[in-house]
Parts: structure tokens; C-alpha cells; sequence
């Protein structure tokens, strides 16, 4: 059957456009009920399977679920438990959803395509009993339902034997669907009475909790839909991306398009109940209303409605720098919401009432009202909530319980934490993926010594850090006979030849995009069996690999260049320590230390011309942290180590990158995946240059080669930290480094800043970033070796690949920081220590803290809550100065450290001066204190173990 | 992963409700003109074109006359209410030409030309509505009108698109909607019962390996269209027969 669909859109000039589209209407449909004999399944999307059945108290009988769309939106979290099952979803609903929201839609999906979950999906619109025609002058809404009912009725009369059941909590629809003699109920009174309830009421979105009318209203009210698009029309208003502060709870900033600097916002009314990330529509103040960021650091911490008002008035008399004046304004209203789920902990209260208060990890993210039943176990958890709503009389927004993840403070949970926070997939590998590797044993054939240059005999050897077992690159070098001329090698583990394009292990790694490392735990991009065992480049293994070799003069100029894939056999895997030693061992001189005494000359000769072109040398604070192998506690914390070796293999990594990037990019202009480095705008060196004035460095910003000879300038050798700090800042002053497709963008912006060459890539650790297998791709088929397949060749496909790979990327590398900073909190807890330190920025009410020894950054404020400060601010310098004591930049101090818990999620440490001595603020060192002071704080140490230990007593119980 | 809108859901629905092998519903009407020599309608979903074949007659244009062949003339046009945008279309702009060229070369490969020196063939194509593969259409319409006039060909000529949904499955008639959200469409002319191509043109690149599976499938296309209009034309047939008496005396 055939009919039209027509209705009127707006295109893009304003023109009103009738569209006429087909609809056909089918009669192969399937209802999806197992036992109709009325329709033929073909597609057996089973809908119940014996062992699934509805129970449900309301009803005496076993029942088909059919859920209207405002139950999805709301209520996804408890559609995601699996005690709902036996679920039909229409598609109108299923098309509303998508229309209304992406990631609810996502989940949907989720759902529907578990097959344990027993949801189907009933195409209604193109049944040819079930279409409903649109009638003139219908709201859309209505006509859903119409159909929706439809669907329904037609349900109930082809199969009279089972019952079907409507959830809405749309009470007109409801009402007409009783009218109609469909059984409908609330999605409220359906959970309640369900006889395996458990937990599963936590979880019901609350969206009409209170009537609001009695209350006092915090917020003023967001304007509607229509007003702020015509706000924005017209220009009065701007769309943007908010970002709240991360050290003050009543400030943010809105990043809006049209406007250069971000807008500030300020204050409950100013934030307007915008959460991290929301896009919202802000309203800017004219110029003379514009303030200055407040430099001082404000938590929210009471419920207490006077605190946030004296807090708000600190707000508003610390922002009034004439000098950083930036654009003010208010968030008006809300455009897309884009709330998450939020890890945290539940605030620690005596109250164990229904309502709760939860506080999530993230600073950025306000708390959350919740409401709950299991008030004693969730209290020793760490948990997951999501925000429904946030009501203008409410203080907090209002959310529900989504699931909890573990004992609070326990390594395992904080790890979870890690993860989740920062959207890391790290559940096991499916069986579909694990089908996809090799069997084994695996051995190399006769077919695969055909297609390889066999280099088994070649002295190639492997320098990575200790403990690594995932071995991605080998290198070699010999002379050339009767030439001047050396041979050097660079081979890299084969991975894209055990991970074929479009296969689940692919698509695995694609989505994983980069392995992450965690303190103590690896989370693998490839299966284990590849990354450890028949990808790495192990000691007298033969392995594929995809070999770089060029030939270069004994000025490390490339003469020639060759790619191919190979057999190789590592004659030895050494660490950079071993690596070392036997270049410096005078007395060996067998094959492997030749060929690395030869490429150590080699690479200090690139990197000194890498140098000179700009390249500039920068510095982090990255740490080891030594593990305990039993209790899994850290030991030690030391920062890294740094051999000649490491720079050596380093420089013939960038060689070889950077090579492949040129062929790739010579090959396929149009879709090779290459990596730049952006130049970061002028503003970012603010605080470098300003720092650098005071010390009487020059620094020139001007392009990156005038800042790294400008960075070599800035040492001092009564201070010998001082260049590190300088390097330090340097390089939080830089952007992203970021894949992207070379059809995307100019020529001009391929260039890679840090690196100072206009072509970079990556291609040397395809174990642990999946950028590198699509680059192995791409060279593969560049010489010969390999076919392409549609994806590769897709320009976008691959920018979206990109733009996965570089958000993993980013998300990974915070992961990291954040597994670390972690356990340094574990490492310190109970200890007292006096350590030496610089400071590294001069703020308001602190003084930010580098302790280069465990390369850690804390804040130490110069005042106590609620007192004045003793010591004056000079903004236009930088300075804190009390008692005859200025504190610039860089300056050394020495400081007494520990480590704060009694906020259980943010543990932070606490910073005391030392020294300099400034009277009535600094503490005498550790060493001076007399025995007393010394048990005192023994004593301190002990009790609070002790109320540790009941807690994890309490916790057990 | 893609933000692009998916064109098969889960079930295998199309948007519009057909499956990735079935046709849009054809109508078509024979002779639906008195002054042409032949004429015919052709309707596939909302496309809607008209056709009509005068000749074969004397060339007007002495200089192009061959003494061997007959020339074809074709000449495409579009109505200014066939598309959503009220364009004015005047005739001999570019598409239009380009379109007429490929129709007249379409057309010279069944036509048995050779029948008729110094002579010529007029054949108009006009696009009513315009809803996705207007050159297929224009291609079935043209055939339809060829056979009213009685003008001898070789076989049946066809037309179809397709393209690849989801980039993984063909499928086939891209409606104007897909075409727009879609990747590349595929526009093949064939001759359907020796399956011989004569004309293929892509709206755009896409990769090799998937170009068997699509070019397969339009050809599948061009079979099915191919007995939609056999069984057009044997109903139009028995209709003038049976006015002019002859069924009678077959019956």
C-alpha cells in the first residue's frame, strides 16, 4: 500500500517549502510475539524467552510492556535494569527519542540490541493496520499518541490471549487510553508494585517532587526556547559552551563564537543553574558593568544559605582589577543540557533521611539532591548518580542513583573511578574479539617469507623503559662495506598484520584508540596475546615487523629511504639503564654496542639539527611510582629517570615518523592521517613572559625557535631548577598536539610546533595507539604490501576516526595524571614531611607550590578562613610580601607537607611554610621540634589511623 | 559511530518503508498523446516524467542527414513546479544538455537506426516532479514512447540507480531523500535481457571494492523494471488490438 507524507519546512534562505515524501505501508511486519502464528517472523528477534516474565503486583498475569516516550527520556536508567524485560517499542517512539535526545537514544539502542533484554521494536508506521493519518491542524504530539494507541489497540485484538500494558506518565494520554480499554499506568505505580522492586525505585527519575509554590525561588527563571533563539537572532543574546571554575563554585566562563575572550559569569544568579558543559544562552553586560576574574579560591562547603551569600559578597569585592577586565554577562537560559552520570560520594551527615546530598568528584559539577532508601551501605561507597533536573527553589539540582562502584578509598574502586571519570573502556575483551586472534602456536610460513625481507640475521636490538612488555620498535645500524655510509634501521611490531580492517578486534581498537596506563595496571587497546606476546618485539623472538631503513652519511644525512615489511629477530631487549652502560663500556665491542655507539653519535647529531631548527626542549614533572607487588601500595615516588639512550631512541623515532608522514602524505593527499602540533596564540605565554620580566629574561614568543633560544637564555647557576621551571611553564602554555586527515585542512597547518617540522606523524607504537595502525595502512598499501578498503580512503570516516582517537588521547593522558596524583595522596597519607620546593605562580590568597622531588603541585594559602591576610598582593608584579619577605616566582622555600583527609574524595595536602621564617606564619622545621611537639603530632598520626581503621571496621559491617 | 543519518534501520526498512532490493512503485501509461507519434508516462514513486517521439521523418537540417543512419534527436526538460524550489529552468542549460546527450546515446544503442537513412527521430522527455533518479525515469518513459511509435529496437533499455546504505548494503531506486543523505549513486542503463551496460555514471567517488555488489544489484534493477514494462506494453498491446478486432479472432 502507498501513501504520501507531505509537510511544509523552512530551508536555510527562509523560504517555506512544501516537501512530498512516500510512505509505504507494508503487510510483512512482524508483531514479534513468538506464538503468533498470524505473522510470519522471519527476523526472530525473540521477544520472550521462557525464563522472562513480568511480575508485577498491579496484575495477576504475565504481561508485554509498551513504554511511551517520556518514560524513555526519564527513566532510561530503570529501562536499564535488567528485571524489565518483555518490552515492545514503537517507532514512533523509537523516532522521537532519537529526535529528542542522542544519548538517550544511544542507550536505547543499548538495550534493544541485548537479546537477554527481550525489547523489539514494532515498525507501527509502516504497518499497514496500525498507520494513522496525520489530520490537519494536529499537534505533533498528539498524533504520537494517536498512534501509539493505535498500535495498541491492534495489539490487543490480533493476539486476544496476551495482555498488553501501556506506560505513561502523560496524563491526557493515559486518560484516553483508558478510554479506549487499554490498561495504562504511571511508570511510578508500575516499579512500586513489582514484586523484585530491590533498588530499583532509587533510580525513578524525580521530576515532581515538590510544588514549588511555598518556597523561596534561588534562581531567576531561564527564559523559554522561543525567546532565546530569537535572543540569539537578534543578537542580545549568545549561544556558548559553559565551563565552571575549578577552584571557585560561583564562577564560570561561557566560550561563545562571536567573542573573543570567554564570557565570565558570576554568582548564583549569573550561573544560573548552567553545569559543566551545558550550551547555554548568556546575556553580556555592557562595558562598564564588566569585572575582572576573582583570583581567590571558593568552595562550597555549608548548606547554609547565609555562608553562599557572604561568599557571593567576597565574590563581588574581589573583582575589581581594572587591568583584567573581561566580558561579563549571565547565563539566561539553557540551550542542551548535557549532563552526565557523576561519580562522587554521598556527604557525610548524621541524617540518615530519605534525602541525601551527593558530592560528586569533579569540582566543576555542583551537588546533587538524591533520594534514597539504602542510606548506610551507599554512605560507604563510591557511586554514580545522574542529574534530572534542577528546579529554580532548589539549592542543588536533583538526580537519582544510578549504581555504586565499590568501598570508598580502596585502590580498586579509585581505579574504577579513574576510568569512568575519564570515559576509559575497560571492560574484557568480547568473545567476538578474542575470536579474531591468532591461534596458537603461531608460526611464521612459507607464504609470509615470501612477502617479507628476511633481516633475522641483522643485529637488531630493543631499548625500552624496565618492566615493559609490550616491545612496539627495534632499531639497528651497520657500516656500509666500502662506503662512508651507514645503515640504520628502525622496526616496528607489525600490529595491522593481525588486526585486519572491519573485523570486532578492529572496531575494538578503534573505539579503545590508545592503551592507558594506570598506576600499576595497564588497560590493553589490543588483547593481550598480541600486545605482550606475538606483537612485541621480544629478546631472540622472530616477529613481524614494518621496517624503516634508511642509509645516511656519517652526518646523519639521509641518502636513501626504504620501507618494508619484514621478519626480524631481537638480538637483545635491553632498558635505556642497560643501554647506557654498554655504550660507555669501552671495552665492549661486539656488534650490538657498535651499532648503538653508532646510532648515539647519529642521534645527537639529529637532535642537535632538530634544535636549531626551533625545536624546543620541554619540560614535565612525570613520576614513577614504585609498587608494593603484594599489597599493590606504593612504595616510593620518584620522578623519572633520564638516560642519554632515551633521547637517543627518541630521535630515531621522530626520524622515522616523520619519514613515513612525507611518503603517506606523497601517496594519498587526500586522506593521510597525520598529527600537528598547533601554535598556541600569544595570550597562552602571558604568564611565561610576565615571569620571565621579573628575573630579567626576555622571553621572545615570537615564533618557536626565538622561545627556545629565549628558554636556553633563562638559567641562572645560583639556581639551578630555574631553567626546568621555566621549560615547565613553557609547556603548559602549549596547545594539543591532535591527529586529523590531510584533506581537511590547509598545507600551512600541518605544521608541527613543538617539533618544528612541517610533517609529523605517528607510526612507532601501533601496540599502544591505534593512529599507528592506521598509518601502517596507509604505508603498507603505499608500497605495495597491502590493499586499501573503503574506511581508509574515506575522508570522513577518518576525521571522525580522528576526532575519537585525539579525545581518547586526551582522556588517557588525564587518566594517567589523575591514577597518579592518587596514589602520591596514598603514598603521603600519615606522613609529616618537610620538603624543598619553588613556588611556581603567585596568586591572590596562595602561593602555587612545585615540589620537584615528587613532582608535585599544591597550593598553600597564605590565610586562614576568615582571617585577613597578613602579607600584600602586588598584581601588576606578582609579589606576596609580609614581614619583610617577597615571594616571586621561582623563589626556593621549603615547606611541611600533609596530606588532609578529611574530605575523603579530595584529599589534598596541606602546606605549611617553613622557610623563609616569617613570624606569626611559618612553623619551625621538623627537625627543630622538641620531643613533645614530636609525640603530639605522633599521637595526631595514630588516632587518625585509628578512626581510619573503624572505618574500614564500619565498612565491613 | 557516523553521524550520518542511518538509511536502513534495524528491521531493514528504507525511510520511506521498502526494503534495499525493492523498487519504488511504478505506473505507466502508452500512448497518452494523439499528436506524437508515440507517447507514455511513466510514474516511479513521486518522479513523474512524460515522453513523446515524433519521426522517424525527413531531416530538417540537410548538413547533419547521414546516408546511412538515422539521427536522434533528444531534448530533456524540466517543469519549473517539478522540484520543492520553484526554479525557473530554462532550456539548454547545462544539465539539461548533458542529460539530453546521454539520453540520445542511450536511445542509439537499441534504436535500429540503420532502418532509416537521411531520416531522423525526435524524442522529448519532460520532468513533471522530480523525486530522486529523474534520468532512470527519463530513460523508461523514452522506451515506452519508442515502442508506441513502433519504431524498431534491439531490446528493451532500462534505467535504475542504486547506491549503498549504511556503506555496507545496496540497495536500489534512490528516492530525492536518500539521495541527499546518501553516499554515491550509481545510474546504470542496461540492456536487461542480454545484460549488457550501456551506460553507467556515478554522482560521486566511492571505493572500488564496493562497486560489484551495487552495480549488481542496479542491474537486478533494471530486470525488475524490465518486466513491469513488458507487462505495460502487452496490456497496452491487447487494448489496441482488441479496439482494431484482432483479439477477437485470436479468442
Amino acid at each position: 500500500m502507498f501513501t504520501t507524507k507531505s509537510f511544509i519546512k523552512k530551508n536555510k534562505v527562509g523560504h517555506f517549502l512544501k516537501h512530498v515524501r512516500e510512505h509505504y505501508l507494508r503487510t510483512d511486519i512482524s508483531c514479534g510475539v513468538p506464538e503468533c502464528k498470524k505473522c510470519h517472523s522471519e527476523n526472530t528477534s525473540s521477544l520472550t524467552k521462557p525464563s522472562n516474565s513480568n511480575n508485577c503486583s498491579i496484575f495477576n498475569y504475565d504481561h508485554y510492556l509498551i513504554l511511551d516516550t517520556n518514560i524513555i527520556l526519564d527513566q532510561i536508567d530503570v529501562l536499564e535494569e535488567p528485571i524489565i524485560s518483555n518490552v515492545i517499542i514503537f517507532n514512533t517512539v523509537y523516532k522521537e527519542v532519537k529526535h529528542r535526545s542522542l544519548p538517550i537514544y544511544k542507550r536505547l539502542n543499548t538495550i534493544i540490541e541485548n537479546p537477554s533484554r527481550c525489547f523489539f521494536l514494532f515498525i507501527n508506521d509502516h504497518h499497514k493496520d496500525t498507520f494513522v493519518p496525520e489530520t490537519a491542524g494536529e499537534l505533533i504530539n498528539d498524533y504520537n499518541d494517536k498512534c501509539i494507541r493505535q498500535a495498541i489497540k491492534w495489539y490487543i485484538e490480533h493476539l486476544p490471549n496476551k495482555k498488553f500494558i501501556l506506560l505513561t506518565d502523560d496524563t491526557k494520554n493515559r486518560q484516553l487510553a483508558i478510554a479506549d480499554n487499554i490498561p495504562a499506568y504511571t511508570v511510578r505505580d508500575y516499579v512500586q508494585n513489582l514484586d523484585k522492586k530491590s533498588l530499583i525505585e532509587d533510580k525513578l527519575s524525580r521530576n515532581d517532587l515538590h510544588s514549588a509554590s511555598e518556597e523561596k525561588e534561588l534562581f531567576p527563571p531561564h527564559l523559554n526556547k522561543i525567546e532565546l533563539l530569537k535572543g540569539i537572532k537578534e543578537g542580545s543574546l549568545h549561544q556558548g559552551v559553559f565551563r565552571a571554575s575549578t577552584v571557585n563554585f560561583l564562577e564560570g566562563f561561557v566560550n561563545v563564537d562571536d567573542i573573543k575572550e570567554p564570557v565570565l559569569v558570576q554568582g548564583r544568579a549569573g550561573l544560573n543553574r548552567a553545569v559543566d558543559g551545558d550550551i547555554v544562552a548568556v546575556e553580556v553586560f555592557s562595558k562598564e558593568q564588566w569585572v575582572s576574574p576573582s583570583e581567590i579560591i571558593l568552595e562550597d562547603e555549608d548548606v547554609d544559605e547565609q555562608e553562599v551569600e557572604e561568599k557571593e559578597e567576597i565574590l563581588k569585592n574581589s573583582t575589581v582589577l581594572e587591568s583584567e577586565i573581561k566580558p561579563t554577562g549571565k547565563i539566561v537560559g539553557i540551550i542542551c543540557r548535557k549532563w552526565k552520570q557523576y561519580c562522587g560520594i554521598l556527604k557525610d551527615t548524621s541524617d540518615l533521611g530519605l534525602y541525601q546530598i551527593f558530592v560528586p568528584a569533579n569540582k566543576t559539577i555542583p551537588k546533587v539532591r538524591i533520594q534514597t532508601r539504602q542510606v548506610e551501605f551507599l554512605k560507604t561507597q563510591k557511586l554514580v548518580v545522574t542529574i534530572d533536573s534542577w528546579p529554580r527553589y532548589s539549592r542543588y539540582p536533583h538526580g537519582h542513583y544510578v549504581r555504586a562502584l565499590g568501598l570508598i578509598g580502596s585502590q580498586q574502586t579509585e581505579n574504577e573511578v579513574v576510568l569512568l571519570e575519564h570515559d576509559v573502556p575497560y571492560s574484557q575483551f568480547s568473545k567476538e574479539v578474542l575470536r579474531c586472534l591468532p591461534k596458537l602456536p603461531w608460526l611464521i610460513t612459507r607464504s609470509d617469507e615470501e612477502v617479507r625481507v628476511d633481516l633475522r640475521e641483522f643485529d637488531i636490538c630493543s631499548v625500552d623503559p624496565p618492566g615493559c612488555t609490550d616491545i612496539d620498535d627495534a632499531l639497528h645500524c651497520r657500516p656500509i662495506d666500502n662506503t662512508d655510509t651507514l645503515e640504520v634501521g628502525v622496526h616496528i611490531a607489525d600490529v595491522s598484520h593481525f588486526i585486519r580492517p572491519g573485523t570486532a578486534l578492529d572496531l575494538e581498537a578503534a573505539s579503545r584508540a590508545t592503551t592507558v596506563y594506570l598506576v600499576g595496571k595497564r588497560i590493553d587497546m589490543v588483547p593481550e596475546l598480541l600486545s605482550s606476546n606475538l606483537c612485541s618485539l621480544k629478546e631472540r623472538e622472530e616477529r613481524f615487523a614494518f621496517s624503516c631503513i634508511w642509509t645516511m652519511d656519517r652526518q646523519a644525512n639521509i641518502l636513501t629511504t626504504k620501507f618494508c615489511k619484514s621478519i626480524i629477530k631481537s638480538k637483545q631487549a635491553m632498558t635505556y639503564e642497560e643501554a647506557q652502560l654498554i655504550i660507555d663500556d669501552k671495552n665492549k665491542t661486539d656488534a650490538i654496542a657498535q651499532s648503538l655507539r653508532h646510532l648515539n653519535s647519529l642521534a645527537k647529531i639529529l637532535k642537535k639539527r632538530r634544535l636549531d631548527q626551533g625545536a624546543l626542549v620541554l619540560a614535565s614533572t612525570e613520576v614513577n611510582i614504585m609498587m608494593d607487588s603484594e599489597t599493590m601500595e606504593p612504595l616510593d615516588v620518584k620522578v623519572k629517570k633520564h638516560f642519554e639512550t632515551n633521547s637517543m631512541v627518541e630521535e630515531f623515532m621522530l626520524l622515522a615518523n616523520m619519514s613515513v608522514a612525507k611518503k603517506i602524505l606523497d601517496e594519498f593527499p587526500d586522506c593521510a592521517m597525520l598529527r600537528r602540533h598547533p601554535e598556541p596564540p600569544a595570550s597562552n605565554f602571558d604568564p611565561l613572559v610576565k615571569a620571565g620580566r621579573h628575573l630579567g629574561f626576555d622571553i621572545n614568543i615570537e615564533s618557536n625557535k626565538t622561545l627556545a633560544e629565549s628558554l636556553d637564555k633563562a638559567d641562572k647557576s645560583s639556581h639551578p631548577y630555574l631553567n626546568e621551571m621555566f621549560r615547565m611553564l613553557t609547556s603548559r602554555c602549549m596547545l594539543q598536539a591532535v591527529y586529523f586527515t590531510s584533506g581537511t585542512l590547509q598545507k600551512a597547518d600541518y605544521y608541527h610546533y613543538g617539533l618544528a617540522v612541517p610533517l609529523y606523524t605517528h607510526f612507532t607504537s601501533p601496540i599502544r595507539r591505534y593512529a599507528d595502525i592506521i598509518v601502517h595502512r596507509l604505508l603498507a598499501v603505499a608500497c605495495g604490501a597491502d590493499r586499501t578498503y573503503p574506511d581508509l580512503l574515506n575522508k570522513e570516516k577518518s576525521t571522525i576516526l580522528c576526532q575519537n582517537l585525539n579525545y581518547r588521547n586526551r582522556m588517557a593522558q588525564y587518566a594517567g595524571r589523575a591514577s597518579v596524583a592518587f596514589n602520591t595522596h596514598f603514598f603521603f597519607k600519615g606522613k609529616l614531611n618537610d620538603e624543598e620546593g619553588y613556588v611556581l605562580y603567585v596568586r591572590k590568597n596562595a602561593l602555587q607550590i612545585l615540589i620537584p622531588k615528587y613532582g608535585l603541585e599544591c597550593t598553600l594559602f597564605l590565610a586562614k578562613k576568615g582571617e585577613t591576610t597578613m602579607f600584600q598582593y602586588d598584581e601588576e608584579r606578582q609579589t606576596q610580601s609580609a614581614d619583610g619577605v617577597t615571594f616571586h616566582a621561582f623563589d626556593p622555600v621549603t615547606v611541611r607537607l600533609q596530606l588532609d583527609s578529611s574530605n575523603i574524595q579530595h584529599e589534598k595536602f596541606i602546606l605549611q611554610l617553613v622557610k623563609p621564617i616569617i613570624r606569626g606564619f611559618s612553623v619551625p622545621a621538623l627537625n627543630d621540634l622538641n620531643d613533645g611537639d614530636r609525640t603530639e603530632s605522633n599521637e595526631k598520626r595514630k588516632s587518625d589511623e585509628e578512626s581510619g581503621k573503624n572505618n574500614i571496621k564500619k565498612n565491613r559491617k | 559511530m557516523s553521524a550520518k543519518q542511518q538509511l536502513i534501520n534495524k528491521i531493514g526498512l528504507r525511510l520511506d518503508g521498502r526494503r534495499a532490493n525493492e523498487l519504488r512503485r511504478i505506473r505507466c501509461k502508452m500512448g497518452v498523446f494523439s499528436q506524437p507519434d508515440g507517447s507514455a508516462y511513466i510514474e516511479q514513486g513521486l518522479t513523474k516524467v512524460l515522453a513523446a517521439v515524433y519521426g522517424p521523418h525527413q531531416t530538417r537540417n540537410k548538413q547533419k542527414a547521414q546516408h546511412d543512419a538515422c539521427i536522434i534527436n533528444t531534448q530533456f526538460s524540466m517543469a519549473v513546479f517539478s522540484t520543492t524550489d520553484r526554479k525557473k529552468r530554462p532550456r539548454g542549460d547545462r544539465k539539461s544538455i548533458e542529460l539530453s546527450v546521454l539520453l540520445q546515446q542511450a536511445l542509439s544503442a537499441v534504436i535500429e537506426t540503420d532502418l532509416y537513412p537521411f531520416s531522423q527521430i525526435d524524442v522529448y522527455v519532460e520532468v513533471l516532479h522530480a523525486d530522486g533518479g529523474i534520468y532512470a525515469a527519463c530513460v523508461n518513459a523514452a522506451t515506452l514512447a519508442i515502442i508506441d511509435a513502433g519504431i524498431p529496437i534491439k531490446e528493451y533499455i532500462c534505467a535504475c540507480t542504486a547506491s549503498l546504505a549504511n556503506d555496507d548494503v545496496p540497495m536500489l531506486d534512490i528516492s530525492h531523500q536518500e539521495e541527499i543523505l546518501g553516499g554515491p549513486t550509481l545510474t546504470i542503463t542496461a540492456l536487461p535481457m542480454s545484460e549488457k551496460i550501456v551506460l553507467m555514471e556515478m554522482s560521486q567517488r566511492f571505493h572500488l571494492d564496493h562497486l560489484p555488489k551495487v552495480l549488481d544489484k542496479a542491474l537486478e534493477g533494471c530486470k525488475d523494471i524490465k518486466e513491469i514494462l513488458d507487462e505495460a506494453v502487452k496490456d497496452h498491446v491487447s487494448k489496441i488490438g482488441s479496439a482494431t478486432g484482432w483479439a477477437n479472432a485470436s479468442s
